[in-house]
C-alpha cells in the first residue's frame, strides 16, 4: 500500500515535471536552431551583398562605332610589315567615327572629354585585329568597342545620371543619350575580367594574372608539403617510438597550426629571400611560405587518416609475413589515402585565401604580366582583392566583388571535391 | 618510390635556378609610398604598354618600409625605385651611403592635397586650421592659456559659425603617411596659430622653453633642448577621447562611412574626393575649396610634395629604369594635362617639372641633406 503510495507520488512529480522538461529541451533545440540560422543569415547577407555589387562586373559596357582601317594611317607605305602595324597610331581610327557622330563638338577639352568615351583597351582590340588580319586595312567595319570605365558605370546605374551631370558636367550625359538613342550602346560579356592581368584602368584590368599566380603558387605548396606532409605523418605514426622526444614534436605540430599566417611570411623573408637570395614577389617563394603554413594541417589530417586504419589490417598483413614497408605502401597507404587528400585539399583551400604571410615577400604587388612560370613576379587572388578594394576608381568596386566570387567559387569547388572524395573513397570499419 | 626521388629532385632543381634566377632581373621593381602607388601603377603600366620592355613590379609598402627596402644595398635583390609621399630623411640617406648606395636621384612627382571631406547630405563645413587643431588635438589651450585637454564636444563650441553638431572625424592611422602629412600641415598650423606654441616652436633657448612650458602647463618631464620637439609633441598628439577615428588605411572604407553617417568629416588624399564627388564634398580650409587649381598653386593649406628615388648604381644594369624615368617624367604623364592629372595627381609649375625632367635624364644625384 504504502508502496504504491509512494510509486504514484513519484509519478506523479514526475508527470509535473515533465511539461517543464518538455519545454526546456525544446527551448534548447530552439537556441540551436537559431544559432545555425543566425549563421546561415550572416552568410546570406555576405552572398547577397557581394553578388548584388559585383554581378555587373560580368559585363561590359561597349559602344558600336563604324571604324574605318585607313590604310594611310596604319600602313602608309603598304609594306603590311607587323612592326608597323603594331606602332600605328589606332586612337585616330577610333576618334574619327566620334567626330562624325558628334560634329557640334570643338575645343581641346571638350574633344579630349569625347575621345574619353571609349577605353583606351580599344586601341589594342584594333591593333590585334590588323595584326590578326592585315586584309582589313582599307575596309570599314561596325565594330563594338569598349567603353570608358565612367561610362560604363553611369550605364550600368553605379553612378546616377543626375550625379554624373553634377559632377562631370552635361556633355557626357548628353552624348550617351544620343548614342543610346541610336542604339550604339549595349552590354557584352567581359571576357577580360577573366584573361587580362592587373590595370589601373578598371576596364581593363583582369583577374587572369592573379589566377595564374595563385596557380603556381598552390602547384608548389601541393608538390612540396604534401610527400613532406606524408611522409612526416607516416613516420611519427608507423615507425616513431612514444617517448618523450616525439610528444614534444606533436605539441609542436599541433601548436604550428594555429601560429597567425604573418610569422611563416617573416620567416619565408629572413629565409628565403634574405638567406637563400631568391626574388621577390615569385610564386615560388610564395608557395614555400604557404607550405609551411599548410604542412601541420596537412600531418595532422594525414595522421588522423593513418589512425582510422584498424591495426587488424597491419597485423593482417604482417602475419601473412608482409614486411613492416610493405605493410604500409600496399595496405595501410592505400587505404588511408581518401584522408589524406582530404586533408590536403583544404590545406589547399586555406592557402588559396591566405594574404598575410604574402604580404612579406612582396606578392603585394601591381604586376601587369601575366606570370609564365613560378619565378615570374606574380600575385594571388586575395591580395587581387585586396588592392583593388584600395583604389579610388569607382569600377573596382563592383570588380572587387566580382573577383571575391571567383575566389568563393574556387573554395567551394576544392570543398566540395573534399567531401566527394571522403563520401567516394572512404571506408568505415 | 623513384618517383618520389624524381619529384624531389625537380624541386631541388626549380630551387637552384631560382638562386641563379636573383642573379639577373629584367623588369624594374619599385616599392614605397601607398599614396604614390596609384601614380606610379599608371606609369607602370603605360610604359609596359608602349616599349618593349616589361612592366615593371610595383610594391606598395609604405613610404618608411620602402626606404627601408631601398636602402637595404645595390643589387637585382633590391629595388631600383622607392616612392615617398615625404622627402627623405638625413638618418635613411646615411644608412643608404652606409649599405654603398651613394648616388641617389631624387624625383619629385607632383602635389597631393589633403581634404577633410562629408557626405553631400549634410552642408560643406568652412573650417580654420585653427579650428582643426582646436576640434582634434589632444590638449588645447584652455581660458587661462594653460594646455587642458580637449573640451570641445560639438563644432559650434569651437566656432560659433560652425553647426552645433558633434565632432566626428575618421582619419588614417600613424603608420599612414597621409597622417604624417596631415599632422605636420594641418595640426602643426594650426597650434601656430596660438602666440606661446608659436614661439615655442621657434626657441632654441633652454630658459625660454621652460618658462614657455611653464605658461602653457607642459609638465617638466617633457623638456627638450629644441622647442620645436616640445611644440611638436603637442601639436602631434590627437584626441583619443573617441572624437577622433582611426578608420584604418583604407580610404575607400572611410568615404563609405561618411556616406552612411553625414555628421563625420573624414580625413583623406584628394584623389578619393576626386574619385567620390558624387558621395563626399571637401570642407574649405582657411577660406579655400580644395580644387585642383588651389592645390597646384598652393593656395591650398593641407597638401605635400610626392617623391620616388632611384638607385643610381642600377640605371644600365636592370633593363628599363631610364625609360621608365622618361615615362614618368614626359609631359604626357605629369603635365597640366597629363594622364596623371586625370589619377587626381597635382602637377607642379612648369619650372620645376623641367627642372627634375633634367634631373631624371641628366640622372644628376641629389645632394647630401644637412
Amino acid at each position: 500500500m504504502s508502496m504504491s503510495k509512494s510509486q504514484s507520488r513519484t509519478a506523479e512529480k514526475v508527470e509535473a515535471s515533465l511539461k517543464r522538461r518538455y519545454a526546456k529541451e525544446k527551448r534548447f533545440k530552439m537556441l540551436g536552431l537559431t544559432a545555425i540560422g543566425l549563421g546561415l543569415l550572416f552568410v546570406l547577407v555576405l552572398f547577397v551583398s557581394i553578388i548584388s555589387n559585383g554581378y555587373t562586373a560580368f559585363v561590359q559596357t561597349h559602344i558600336r562605332l563604324d571604324v574605318t582601317f585607313d590604310a594611310d594611317i596604319i600602313d602608309p607605305d603598304g609594306t603590311r610589315d607587323p612592326a608597323v602595324l603594331r606602332r600605328a597610331d589606332y586612337r585616330q581610327i577610333i576618334r574619327a567615327p566620334l567626330r562624325e557622330l558628334f560634329p557640334e563638338v570643338s575645343g581641346r577639352r571638350e574633344k579630349r572629354e569625347l575621345y574619353a568615351l571609349v577605353s583606351s583597351g580599344a586601341e589594342r582590340q584594333l591593333s590585334a585585329m590588323v595584326l590578326d588580319d592585315p586584309s582589313l586595312i582599307g575596309q570599314t567595319r561596325e565594330l563594338w568597342l569598349m567603353a570608358d570605365d565612367e561610362v560604363d558605370m553611369v550605364v550600368k546605374g553605379h553612378i546616377s545620371r543626375e550625379n554624373a551631370i553634377a559632377n562631370r558636367g552635361e556633355r557626357l550625359v548628353a552624348w550617351l543619350e544620343k548614342l543610346e538613342g541610336e542604339e550604339r550602346v549595349g552590354s557584352r560579356f567581359n571576357a577580360t575580367f577573366f584573361t587580362a592581368g592587373d590595370s589601373r584602368e578598371p576596364e581593363q584590368s583582369g583577374i587572369g594574372g592573379a589566377v595564374a599566380g595563385s596557380f603556381y603558387t598552390l602547384i608548389v605548396t601541393l608538390l612540396l608539403s604534401f610527400p613532406i606532409g606524408v611522409a612526416a605523418a607516416v613516420y611519427l605514426e608507423e615507425f616513431a617510438p612514444r617517448n618523450r622526444l616525439t610528444d614534444l614534436i606533436e605539441v609542436n605540430i599541433n601548436n604550428l597550426a594555429a601560429v597567425p599566417s604573418i610569422v611563416f611570411g617573416l620567416l619565408g623573408l629572413a629565409m628565403f629571400i634574405n638567406v637563400f637570395g631568391m626574388p621577390r614577389s615569385a610564386p615560388l617563394v610564395g608557395g614555400l611560405v604557404l607550405t609551411l603554413m599548410t604542412l601541420p594541417t596537412i600531418i595532422i589530417a594525414a595522421r588522423a587518416a593513418l589512425k582510422s586504419v584498424p591495426p587488424s589490417i597491419r597485423e593482417a598483413a604482417l602475419g601473412v609475413g608482409a614486411s613492416k614497408m610493405q605493410t604500409i605502401m600496399h595496405h595501410v597507404l592505400p587505404l588511408a589515402m581518401p584522408g589524406m587528400l582530404t586533408g590536403a585539399i583544404i590545406g589547399m583551400a586555406q592557402a588559396l585565401g591566405e594574404t598575410a604571410p604574402l604580404l612579406m615577400i612582396g606578392m603585394v604587388a601591381f604586376i601587369v604580366d601575366i606570370p609564365g612560370g613560378p619565378l615570374d613576379p606574380a600575385t594571388v587572388l586575395p591580395v587581387q582583392i585586396y588592392l583593388w578594394a584600395d583604389s579610388p576608381e569607382r569600377a573596382f568596386v563592383e570588380r572587387t566583388s566580382a573577383a571575391i566570387m571567383v575566389l568563393l567559387a574556387f573554395l567551394i569547388t576544392m570543398n566540395a571535391l573534399a567531401v566527394i572524395l571522403r563520401r567516394k573513397f572512404e571506408r568505415r570499419w | 618510390m623513384l618517383k618520389k626521388t624524381l619529384t624531389l629532385a625537380a624541386l631541388s632543381a626549380v630551387m637552384i635556378s631560382g638562386a641563379a634566377h636573383s642573379a639577373s632581373r629584367d623588369y624594374v621593381s619599385i616599392v614605397g609610398s601607398s599614396t604614390v602607388y596609384p601614380f606610379a601603377t599608371v606609369v607602370a603600366e603605360q610604359f609596359g604598354r608602349k616599349t618593349a620592355f616589361k612592366t615593371p613590379k610595383v610594391e606598395s609598402t609604405g613610404s618608411g618600409g620602402g626606404l627601408k627596402l631601398f636602402c637595404a644595398g645595390i643589387g637585382v635583390q633590391h629595388p631600383d625605385i622607392t616612392n615617398a609621399s615625404r622627402r627623405i630623411k638625413k638618418s635613411e640617406q646615411e644608412k643608404c651611403a652606409a649599405n654603398g648606395i651613394s648616388e641617389i636621384i631624387e624625383i619629385k612627382v607632383g602635389y597631393d592635397g589633403i581634404v577633410m571631406a562629408n557626405s553631400k547630405k549634410a552642408p560643406t563645413f568652412e573650417l580654420s586650421l585653427r579650428d582643426v587643431f582646436l576640434a582634434l588635438a589632444k590638449q588645447v589651450p584652455g581660458p587661462d592659456g594653460k594646455l587642458i585637454d580637449n573640451p570641445y564636444k560639438t563644432w559650434k563650441e569651437i566656432n560659433p559659425s560652425l553647426p552645433a553638431e558633434k565632432i566626428e572625424v575618421l582619419g588614417p592611422p600613424p603608420t599612414s603617411g597621409t597622417r604624417d602629412a596631415f599632422v605636420e600641415l594641418a595640426m602643426e598650423g594650426g597650434a601656430k596659430t596660438f602666440a606661446d606654441m608659436k614661439k615655442l616652436r621657434g626657441s632654441k633657448d633652454a630658459a625660454e622653453i621652460k618658462d614657455l612650458m611653464a605658461k602653457l602647463g607642459i609638465p617638466e618631464s617633457a623638456f627638450n633642448k629644441k622647442g620645436k620637439k616640445v611644440f611638436k609633441a603637442v601639436a602631434h598628439a590627437m584626441r583619443e577621447d573617441g572624437a577622433f577615428i582611426e578608420a584604418g588605411e583604407n580610404d575607400n572604407l572611410i568615404v563609405n562611412k561618411l556616406e552612411a553617417n553625414p555628421v563625420a568629416l573624414g580625413i583623406f588624399g584628394y584623389s578619393f574626393l576626386d574619385q567620390n564627388s558624387d558621395k563626399v564634398h571637401g570642407s574649405l580650409i582657411d577660406g579655400q575649396e580644395p580644387t585642383f587649381e588651389n592645390i597646384s598653386d598652393g593656395k591650398y593649406p593641407v597638401s605635400r610634395a610626392l617623391f620616388f628615388y632611384v638607385k643610381k648604381a642600377h640605371v644600365g644594369k636592370v633593363p628599363g629604369i631610364d625609360g621608365y624615368l622618361a615615362e614618368f617624367t614626359s609631359e604626357t604623364a605629369w603635365g597640366e594635362e597629363g594622364y596623371l592629372s586625370d589619377k587626381g595627381l597635382i602637377p607642379m609649375p612648369a619650372t620645376e617639372r623641367a627642372e627634375f625632367a633634367s634631373a631624371a635624364k641628366n640622372l644628376i644625384p641629389m645632394v647630401q641633406l644637412k
